[in-house]
């Protein structure tokens, strides 16, 4: 059984309808890239799959566990929401870093946030086995003080990973677009996300520093991550991908693995358009 | 005493007046506006329309006209007179009086700090919320973490300019017979008859209004650690 899926995924904005039934597949440990003209559908799919837009049809389930599906009784509440959001990182077109906390605050803000809830949830169990009121106190600090280390610990290898210790302490404004990217990767990283989602992760950027963030998305396929990403960079998403997924007007017009997609395209459509992007890139 | 020190006794019991009203307008209009602003953000149209309306008539007329009408709501609301609210409260009239003209500064200034706060609130990016949803923060947690610092540093100028005006505004407490500094000012130039009771309360608006500068240059600093 595939590991995320997605079953006839329809969305409109007022009267435009922007995906006409999606049906997409992919298995643990997958790339699969999204290609398509703007306006195709691609990052409201997205979009769809972070649970920042609803779908007003359609069934996902991940890793064997229904996580959407547009017949349910009652809608989500909003924590049944951010438990689900957790599933996955969604990684911005434009950063959306927090500019008013240095990049390690940035990692571990989220995470540290989380932690609340978890020592709450913590104390709820100690309390429940009679212990004294010295030995909760304790049991709590010991808890918050090991989880406080790991979540620091996780960010600090992160940074390592995408080689910006030295911007530890550094603020979003004073970095470069492709060190923010770098930066908000950490920081969708830091939750620990079954799937990482990339929404155009290099189109905001000059092109001389595209290939630094697609070097760390390309570490991040030798660690077997699941990863779904939108992109217009055609070469890395032939180069990285597992599948590629080509859209146009809402729906999938082609899928397969990049050898069929790229060299061997059947779709009318599909060949205009990488006609039309190879045709820009020898200009 | 002489001539000098008698003015300054009378004007700086004016202008206690004047920085009493100007705090307490403060303390109470700067989380009202706030209100005021989520009702006029709010997804509920009814709450939302009924709050614009409120802040047009309340931007659109007189601070002078309104601190009238309330002065006059004890009569047409309750057909009682402002003195027997002050004995009721164990006021004196001029402390009635001067808790009508708070009230009504209060509303006056907290519809304008609700704009304030809205255009705030409203200039920062979808993208912000959208981060910290998607990194499984709760509203409130990407209101307080997130948004809130990011409006304040954005609301700052606007803020400090609605601030310095409220301390001008303050001369309208007169209209009610309430004795700010202008009027104190203006009581001794009639009694000693030399305009220098003028010249002195200019000079007390002019450092009270310098000082407000200075705090609010020394917070944009202290925001200035990063930008967007």
């Amino acid at each position: 059984m595939a590991y995320l899926s997605i079953e006839n995924f329809y969305k409109s904005f007022g009267k435009t309808e922007v995906l006409k039934g999606i049906n997409l597949s992919m298995q643990k440990g997958e790339v699969v890239s999204i290609i398509g003209s703007s306006g195709s559908g691609k990052t409201t799919l997205l979009r769809c799959i972070n649970f920042l837009e609803s779908p007003d049809n359609g069934v996902m389930t991940l890793d064997g566990e229904l996580l959407f599906d547009s017949n349910a009784e009652k809608k989500d509440g909003e924590k049944a929401l951010r438990n689900k959001r957790l599933n996955f990182g969604l990684v911005f077109q434009s950063f959306n870093l927090f500019p008013q906390y240095n990049v390690f605050k940035n990692i571990t803000l989220a995470p540290t946030l989380l932690l609340k809830d978890k020592i709450k949830a913590y104390k709820k169990e100690l309390k429940a086995q009679n212990l004294s009121g010295k030995e909760i106190k304790l049991a709590l600090a010991k808890f918050k003080e090991e989880n406080k280390q790991a979540i620091d610990n996780d960010a600090l290898s992160l940074l390592e990973k995408i080689g910006l210790t030295d911007k530890k302490n550094s603020y979003p404004c004073e970095l470069s677009g492709g060190q923010c990217q770098r930066v908000a990767i950490a920081r969708a990283l830091a939750l620990k996300p079954k799937i990482l989602c990339f929404d155009e992760p290099t189109s905001a950027l000059d092109p001389e520093l595209t290939g630094e963030v697609l070097k760390v998305i390309r570490s991040l396929k030798d660690e077997d991550r699941t990863m779904i990403i939108v992109t217009h960079e055609m070469g890395f998403a032939k180069n990285v991908s597992d599948k590629i997924v080509f859209m146009a007007d809402g729906v999938i017009e082609e899928e397969g693995s990049p050898k069929q997609v790229f060299d061997n395209p059947k779709s009318e459509k599909l060949k205009i358009f990488l006609h039309g992007v190879t045709n820009k890139d020898g200009e | 005493m002489s001539e000098f020190a008698e003015i300054m006794v009378g004007l700086l019991q004016g202008f206690g007046n004047t920085c009493l009203l100007f705090a307490i307008t403060l303390v109470f209009a700067l989380p009202l506006g706030l209100i005021i602003a989520f009702g006029a953000m709010s997804k509920f149209k009814p709450l939302k329309f009924l709050t614009k309306i409120f802040v047009w008539i309340i931007r659109g007329t007189p601070l002078m006209l309104q601190i009238l009408l309330v002065s006059f709501l004890p009569k047409y609301l309750f057909q009682s007179t402002v003195k027997e609210w002050a004995l009721a409260l164990n006021f004196t009239i001029n402390q009635m009086s001067f808790v009508f003209v708070a009230i009504a500064f209060i509303i006056n200034y907290a519809a304008y700090f609700s704009e304030i706060y809205r255009s705030g609130i409203e200039s920062i990016s979808k993208g912000q919320y959208e981060a910290g949803k998607v990194l499984g923060m709760t509203k409130i947690q990407i209101f307080f973490k997130i948004v809130l610092l990011q409006v304040i540093k954005h609301i700052l100028p606007p803020m400090s300019n609605e601030t310095i005006t409220l301390v001008k505004d303050t001369v309208l407490a007169f209209t009610l017979s309430v004795v700010d500094l202008l009027t104190a000012a203006k009581e001794a130039v009639n009694n000693f008859v030399t305009l220098s009771p003028l010249i002195y309360a200019g000079i007390f608006f002019l450092v009270f209004n310098g000082l407000l500068s200075v705090l609010f240059n020394y917070i944009e600093k202290k925001l200035s650690f990063y930008k967007e």
